[in-house]
């Protein structure tokens, strides 16, 4: 095609290209589309003036603002702790009964403390800190490491058999697994703890079973059964069972020990919301 | 007229095709290659290793039960996924996975540093029934892993694949693996400090509370209570000069 052809009927040039006879005609993009591309790109060189952009052999373009998505969540990070400064800082500083002591620091406490615990504590201890078979109910009377505000704080920080240096720890022997007790004898036992509170048992049986507990039990869970916080000993008596109270269970335990775990929090929450966490679980209903 | 330039492309499909390939390369030049010489792609941080042979079993029935599929393995950047997971996650964390587990779809948690935030025990009630510890989760049960032996007879040979395409497990590792994948769950075993030393912070003992034998259970469970666990934030600055 030498020369541009002009369609006789519109008096525009045509492209030049056919098909079956039918032209295409040669018309302007619209004037707005145009100055949209030219917008794009006008804006184009100015983000890459101003954002990281061009990749570079071993570095790339900084931009003028300085943007990263690093320094974003940082400072916003940083913005959540000022907007909160006014409570984390006084809880910092204050001790435990001190932050329960001011109505402002304990409101603040109970809603921080309950959102920490949805997060982490509720797989284990359950939304309502009702507890499961193996992790203990928090709203109740029964603490096997204290319910004190500083005995759940400590428990909090460096949780039981959780590997920490300070970790709370005892162990109970496997009296059947590794065969310190015959299973007649672990079967007496089971009946004296039966009856220590109140179950239905064999009292020739819990006769035998007491002095099997006062020679392998007692030195932990104590003479009456009532347990010892400061072992972490449970109390025999109450009727409250974390790993069942069935004959079967309790057997059970005798027989192969039960050692449950809780993570240590110290360096996995910041010592604020664990303060705030051991003053929410305080709160629950059995603190003591 | 610019028809006549062009009719070459137009008219011969190979040519057509070979342009093709020819522009869309520079764009491919242009934003991939620079990731394997850009310093800020992969962070240098202090603390991660290879998995050990137990803890790679266990990526392995994570990714042939699909756990991928509801769980991500990656903390945005994001103010209340960093609250609630812990730091956001690094590029460094995942250079040993082949595949990456990132994810893209969240039914269940993000699972990057889920390790050690719950107890083994936990973790094995929860894997046999969901709603035994959550009863709110729609999380299937997966109860056969406890019951199942694992098969690990290829454990080697999976570590030497892996290093091939570039997981620098060395010759000690790879010649004592099926020794590390059993030491792991047994703490009198006298290969447990060797392992040890090969692959720092790793968590030996009985994961499924069944002495037995080593099962799928075991294996998946120490996976996820190393998870997150490697790197040490103490010594990373992220405004570092090749961090941002």
């Amino acid at each position: 095609m030498a020369k541009p052809e002009i369609d006789s009927v519109t008096g525009v040039e045509t492209t030049g290209h056919e098909w079956d006879g039918i032209k295409e005609l040669n018309k302007p993009l619209p004037k707005w589309w145009l100055w949209v591309l030219y917008a794009s790109i006008i804006w184009s060189v100015a983000y890459w003036i101003a954002m990281p952009s061009w990749p570079l052999i071993a570095d790339y373009t900084r931009g003028v603002l300085g943007y990263s998505q690093r320094t974003v969540v940082a400072k916003s990070l940083e913005d959540a702790r000022a907007a909160q400064s006014r409570f984390l800082d006084r809880i910092a500083a204050a001790d435990l009964a001190g932050i329960k002591a001011d109505p402002e620091l304990l409101q603040f406490s109970l809603a921080g403390g309950a959102a920490a615990f949805g997060d982490n504590c509720a797989p284990c201890h359950g939304r309502g800190a009702q507890g499961a078979i193996g992790y203990p109910n928090l709203n109740d009377d029964v603490w096997l490491w204290g319910g004190t505000l500083d005995d759940i704080h400590k428990t909090l920080n460096v949780g039981i058999r959780s590997g920490h240096p300070d970790t709370r720890d005892n162990a109970m022997p496997a009296f059947g697994r590794d065969q310190i007790l015959e299973p007649a004898q672990i079967s007496d036992v089971t009946d004296y703890v039966l009856s220590l509170s109140g179950g239905e048992a064999n009292a020739e049986a819990a006769a035998r079973g007491k002095e099997i507990f006062a020679e392998q039990c007692a030195a932990c869970h104590g003479e009456d059964g009532k347990g010892n916080i400061e072992l972490g000993s449970p109390n025999l008596t109450d009727g409250l069972w974390l790993y069942g109270g069935s004959r079967n269970e309790i057997a059970d335990s005798i027989r192969n020990s039960r050692a449950g775990v809780m993570p240590a929090w110290e360096g996995r929450l910041s010592p604020e919301t664990i303060k705030q966490l051991a003053v929410f679980v305080h709160s629950l209903g059995g603190g003591q | 007229m610019s028809w006549e330039k062009h009719k070459i492309f137009e008219t011969n499909s190979i040519i057509l095709l070979i342009g093709i390939l020819v522009v869309v390369s520079i764009g491919g030049i242009v934003e991939i290659a620079p990731l394997f010489w850009l310093k800020s792609t992969v962070e240098k941080v202090q603390g991660m290793r290879p998995y050990t042979p137990l803890e790679l079993a266990g990526r392995d029935i994570y990714v042939r039960e699909g756990c991928y599929l509801c769980h991500s393995q990656m903390i945005r950047s994001l103010r209340d996924e960093v609250e609630r997971y812990g730091h956001y996650s690094l590029a460094a964390e995942s250079i040993y996975d082949h595949p990456f587990q990132w994810g893209s779809k969240r039914t269940g948690p993000d699972l990057a540093r889920v390790g050690g935030k719950y107890s083994d025990e936990w973790h094995v009630l929860h894997m046999k029934d969901p709603r035994a510890v959550v009863p709110e989760s729609i999380m299937p049960g997966y109860p056969w892993l406890a019951e199942r032996r694992l098969e690990a007879k290829d454990i080697a040979a999976n570590l030497s694949t892996l290093r091939a395409i570039g997981v620098p497990y060395s010759d000690e590792m790879i010649e004592n693996a099926a020794a590390d994948l059993k030491a792991q769950v047994d703490p009198d075993d006298d290969g447990a400090d060797a392992l040890q030393q090969r692959y720092p912070k790793s968590q030996v003992r009985q994961f499924d509370n069944n002495p037995e034998f080593i099962s799928e259970m075991d294996a998946l469970v120490a996976y996820l209570q190393m998870l997150g666990t490697l790197v040490d934030f103490a010594t990373f600055d992220a405004s570092g000069p090749n961090l941002r």
